[in-house]
């Protein structure tokens, strides 16, 4: 009881230096578990997104924009395919299904994707195909109609029976509105990827659409491929990328993905030494915290000492209130934590449709706080010397 | 129950010359005594009893405390003899000002081998009519109620020995006396030797048995070092 008793009321009596102390922590606590979450959630929700087709196939470019283009919905097509050259692919051999997509124009910001109905017959997780919300229906292949995915349709508050008229371009432009009238005839249930921030409309709708040129009416922008056996990626490669030289062929989506994560890399270490070097800091404020409250707290250090509290209790005693504001600061992490999770998760979510999980466990967790509480634990050894070696006799009374 | 010998302590004055100020070739006070020591301000007392308590090392000389020889101990032990057997009551009280009126009589318990005890240190918070200012801190007491905590703190590990430096050198007259009246009740009541110094008179007198300090003390050093 007497450890606890002497930590609260010294923590007290600090109050305040205490509070911006374990403030301090918790925002380095908080940022370091945000930081860790974030990585490693997006890189694992980026990697795992697309499981439903192995490939993507598009015109000779980057495979990452094809990937980002076709799957996540975000960069501009490389270019378009040719007709033939997507009846080429969906007929071979090895591939199972091919769907094709186009792209180019939006919805207030929102993308439009024209594509086949068949799209919504794919599993698009291990054992999830897409529904519909109650009252909805997927659109028919030769009409104007249009299906919302969930947070498109949030987000533009389209329901049922709702008509728009789409805009030219993937960036929205209130002057460049198409005159072609579409009908939403459905709203997908979330998914909790980037499907969900699409409206889909029927493949012939978007090409046909008013003030497209005419000259590339049977053109898609890319082809999602399902193969019939592994094996198949790997020749469809070689044939595609490393003979061919017209077409792209992203495979395998996921591999193309952690590709860019690699590339990144060096961002989430810049972001991780912040977050180490906050860290430190943080541990540093607590040992310059107690450090600089030493000469007040000298006296009462001494009465412990007269009243028979060995030198070692002291020691120990200032190491636990250093550990004890970095538990405070890690409790508070937690808060941190989960604000700023919760923020960078919505932004992820708006602008890639790719759903982080506030909820999800992971190591880091609970080694960050007890790594923060030991640092904090560390950085009260220098304080707690000099509490160990106050001299009793001359601290507490002038000599008489 | 407390015997010294050849107790010497002495300090490095501004000049860096050696001074001694404590010199005691003998003292001895038997269980359960009241002692009164005489000595002016400066005289050395203070250090004489922060050297029994265990406070302050002495250069050398031997300090017994219920037969046990303190001076012979590790830091560690004596620390824990002095939170067992020795209780103290400090000039300026010395009370913890974080801490209310029973946390401060409990952290003096706290150390020693019976360790804290609340129902008992309410007790003898009772005894010295503080019952009613157990949660209160010492910036809200008056001097007297918190030279009654100080009395509390240092008699609620029921101690052998009490040393007690001037205890009523910030009371007037009328609070002294009734003061000092509750010291040594309290100690008699608990068969606590009692080692008071002071320069007041009025203190002095109301012992039986008083000495001066000069004569236990050969060192003649007038503190502080100027």
């Amino acid at each position: 009881m007497t450890l606890p008793l002497i930590i609260y009321r010294s923590l007290r009596q600090h109050a305040l230096s205490t509070f911006v102390t374990a403030a301090g922590i918790a925002l380095a606590c908080g940022l370091l578990m945000c930081v860790w979450m974030v990585k490693t959630q997006s890189q694992a929700a980026f990697t795992q997104t697309a499981t439903g087709f192995d490939a993507v196939l598009g015109a000779r470019g980057s495979k990452l924009q094809l990937v980002l283009n076709a799957i996540f919905h975000l960069e501009a097509s490389p270019g378009n395919l040719a007709a033939a050259d997507f009846e080429g692919i969906r007929r071979h051999p090895m591939v199972k299904t091919a769907i094709p997509i186009a792209v180019g124009d939006n919805l207030r910001g929102f993308r439009l994707v024209g594509t086949g109905p068949e799209l919504f017959n794919v599993e698009y997780a291990p054992g999830k195909k897409f529904t519909l919300r109650a009252g909805g229906k997927l659109f028919a292949a030769d009409a104007k109609e249009a299906v919302a995915g969930s947070f498109a349709a949030q987000r533009l508050k389209l329901k049922v029976g709702d008509k728009f008229r789409p805009f030219h371009g993937l960036a929205f432009d209130p002057k460049a509105e198409h005159a072609d009238d579409f009908t939403v005839t459905g709203i997908l249930a979330p998914t909790n990827t980037p499907v969900d921030r699409v409206i889909w409309i029927p493949l012939r709708g978007l090409q046909l659409m008013s003030g497209h040129d005419a000259k590339y009416a049977t053109d898609v922008s890319a082809v999602l491929l399902q193969f019939r056996a592994p094996t198949a990626g790997f020749m469809l490669d070689t044939m595609i990328n490393k003979q061919g030289t017209k077409m792209t062929m992203a495979y395998p989506v996921g591999a193309i993905i952690a590709e860019l994560f690699g590339k990144i890399a060096w961002f989430d270490q810049v972001l991780a030494l912040v977050a180490y070097l906050v860290a430190l800091v943080a541990a540093g404020s607590v040992l310059a915290s107690i450090y600089n409250s030493m000469s007040a707290r000298r006296r009462d250090l001494a009465i412990l000492r007269a009243l028979g509290a060995r030198r070692r209790t002291i020691f120990g005693a200032v190491l636990a209130e250093a550990a004890a504001i970095g538990a405070l600061g890690a409790a508070a992490g937690f808060a941190v934590y989960f604000g700023l999770f919760a923020g960078v998760a919505s932004v992820i979510r708006a602008q890639t449709g790719v759903v982080l999980d506030l909820g999800a466990k992971h190591p880091v967790l609970w080694i960050c706080p007890l790594a923060m509480i030991g640092l904090c634990a560390l950085g009260g050894i220098v304080p707690a010397l000099k509490a160990y070696r106050t001299p009793v006799a001359e601290t507490l009374a002038p000599v008489s | 129950m407390l015997a010294l010998a050849d107790l010497r302590k002495s300090f490095l004055s501004p000049e860096g010359e050696r001074v001694e100020i404590v010199n005691v070739p003998a003292f001895a006070l038997a269980a359960g005594e009241q002692l009164a020591l005489r000595g002016e301000s400066g005289s050395g007392k203070t250090t004489f009893l922060n050297l029994i308590a265990g406070i302050l090392a002495a250069d050398s000389g031997r300090v017994s405390l219920d037969g046990v020889e303190m001076t012979a101990l590790s830091e560690s032990k004596r620390d824990r003899l002095r939170a067992d057997k020795l209780g103290y009551i400090f000039q300026t009280f010395n009370l913890l000002q974080g801490y209310t009126v029973l946390e401060n009589v409990v952290l003096g318990m706290s150390f020693g081998p019976r360790g804290a005890d609340r129902a008992h240190a309410r007790e003898v918070l009772r005894r010295v009519g503080l019952e009613h200012r157990l949660d209160h801190f010492p910036r809200q007491l008056s001097t007297g109620q918190q030279q009654r905590v100080a009395v509390a703190r240092a008699l609620a590990n029921r101690p052998k020995l009490v040393l007690a430096d001037e205890p009523t050198g910030n009371l007037d007259r009328k609070h002294a006396r009734e003061s000092l009246a509750l010291i040594r009740e309290v100690c008699r009541e608990q068969d606590a030797t009692l080692l008071l110094v002071s320069h007041d008179e009025e203190v002095l007198g109301q012992f039986e048995t008083r000495k001066d300090f000069g004569e236990i003390n050969r060192a003649s050093v007038e503190l502080p070092l100027k």
